[in-house]
């Protein structure tokens, strides 16, 4: 068993660590750098609960380890709204659509959806749908999502 | 659920890698890009004393041309492999395959090399080099071989790799431009397994099939190659092609199972109906009823 120093940038800011060899990235983020806004679902890599932004991709970050992370940047939920509480457009639309009940899922959508609109990509509801089938809903349902989705595609929800 | 601890490793070479695995005697595992492996440390089905995290060596990475034949390094991400324009242009059915490989999230971190060398009978990356006819390249302290696709497989998550070999090149060779392509799955929802599903390439040539790749995912214990189908393909003219006879060929080569998702019944009728309409559709031909 090893433990590595690990340095990473966590929502524009500097973070160092250390993490044993088998922590997954997503502890690591909760745990040692205290972001509770990484929800940890089945922790297997199924419920996409756990999605943050590793290098502008979206990520399941229980199926990555802390150290492969050292010198990355790192988005999560928390890094989303605008300092002084501005929401981001992702969130903002989740919001006006109703797309979340309990909340646990939604740290994960909404990483997903930033990484793919990020720079003000606009892909098509059909890649925006296509990539929330990497989460698991189980209260609220598809429909608010698959909405916000095709208000963030520029189509009408 | 944690992984049982571990030691890892992020060499910069093969040769280094190399030497940790033959050094672990057994005990190590590499890691690419941990889409699969991480759930099955997670849930601790596989408890290795050292990982030996491939990502860093610049030697694995990436697309190139070689001769008649375009080398994936095995560590190119899925994501990457989609955006390529080298396999747009020579592998296209791969390209398409690779659409299908698991969510948006995992292609993110998953690799093309990573899913062939792990052998799940039901993913497309190991079908896919069988029926393009890829060759596999493999390095160890030992030394440096090759081996064909359709020989690589042996059963479910079960090579011919030893614990001591890497995977270092997947070579797929040229097929000529203008082909046809073949790709078709069944799954319960977008990025599960397939239940059932193909993928092929032919070549056309003066009117006549001059070369056919065809090989199964899902349909049996490894990718399965349709070579029946394959040889009975070949000098026949697309338009008149009986594509009945065909699928029954395709079937036979096949070895399904039952379990909690489909039998083998099922995956039989289905694959038969799929493959028939793909061939029909691929080939400008009207499906019979």
């Amino acid at each position: 068993m090893s433990t590595h120093s690990i340095t990473l940038t966590i929502n524009g800011r500097r973070y160092a660590g250390t993490a044993e060899s088998r922590h997954t990235l997503s502890d690591f983020l909760r745990v040692e750098a205290g972001y509770t806004g990484v929800h940890v679902g089945c922790e297997h890599g199924v419920c996409g609960a756990c999605t943050v932004i590793v290098d502008g991709k979206a990520v399941r970050s229980c199926l990555m380890l802390a150290v492969q992370a050292d010198g990355a940047a790192v988005t999560t939920a928390e890094g989303l709204a605008a300092p002084d509480g501005t929401l981001h457009p992702v969130q903002q639309a989740l919001r006006d659509e109703h797309a979340l009940q309990c909340g646990f899922c939604t740290p994960g959508v909404l990483m997903t959806l930033a990484a793919l609109t990020a720079n003000d990509a606009k892909p098509d509801e059909e890649a925006l749908t296509a990539a929330l089938s990497g989460h698991i809903c189980r209260c609220t349902g598809y429909q608010g999502l698959r909405r916000a989705a095709r208000r963030l595609a520029g189509a009408k929800p | 659920m944690k992984p049982a601890p571990f030691d890892y490793e992020a060499p910069a070479s093969i040769e280094a890698a190399c030497a940790l695995l033959a050094e672990a005697g057994g005990g190590a595992t590499v890691l690419a890009g941990g889409q699969t492996l991480m759930p099955l440390l997670a849930l601790r089905m596989s408890q290795p004393f050292i990982l030996v995290d491939i990502n860093k060596i610049p030697a694995l990475h990436g697309v190139a041309r070689t001769g008649n034949a375009t080398r994936i390094g095995p560590a190119t991400k899925q994501c990457e492999g989609l955006e390529n324009p080298l396999l747009a242009e020579h592998l296209p059915v791969l390209v398409q395959a690779l659409r299908h490989v698991g969510h948006h999230q995992t292609r993110n971190r998953g690799t093309i090399g990573g899913s062939i060398a792990l052998g799940e009978p039901a993913a497309e990356m190991p079908a896919t080099a069988v029926a393009l006819g890829a060759e596999i390249e493999i390095a160890s302290i030992r030394g440096r071989r090759r081996v064909k696709a359709e020989d690589f497989y042996l059963g479910p998550y079960l090579t011919v790799l030893e614990p001591d070999e890497l995977v270092v090149g997947i070579d797929y060779p040229d097929w000529p431009k203008g082909h046809i392509t073949l790709f078709r799955e069944l799954a319960q929802r977008p990025g599960d397994f397939a239940l059932v599903g193909f993928v092929g390439a032919l070549a056309v040539e003066g009117g006549k099939i001059t070369r056919a790749g065809l090989a199964w995912f899902g349909m049996g214990p490894t990718p399965i190659k349709a070579r029946q189908a394959e040889a009975a393909l070949l000098g026949q003219a697309p338009a008149t092609l009986d594509v009945p006879a065909i699928a029954a060929l395709a079937l036979a080569d096949t070895a399904p199972f039952d379990d909690h998702h489909a039998s083998a019944e099922y995956r039989r009728i289905v694959g038969k109906r799929l493959f028939s309409r793909t061939l029909c559709a691929a080939l400008g031909q009207k499906e019979a009823a």
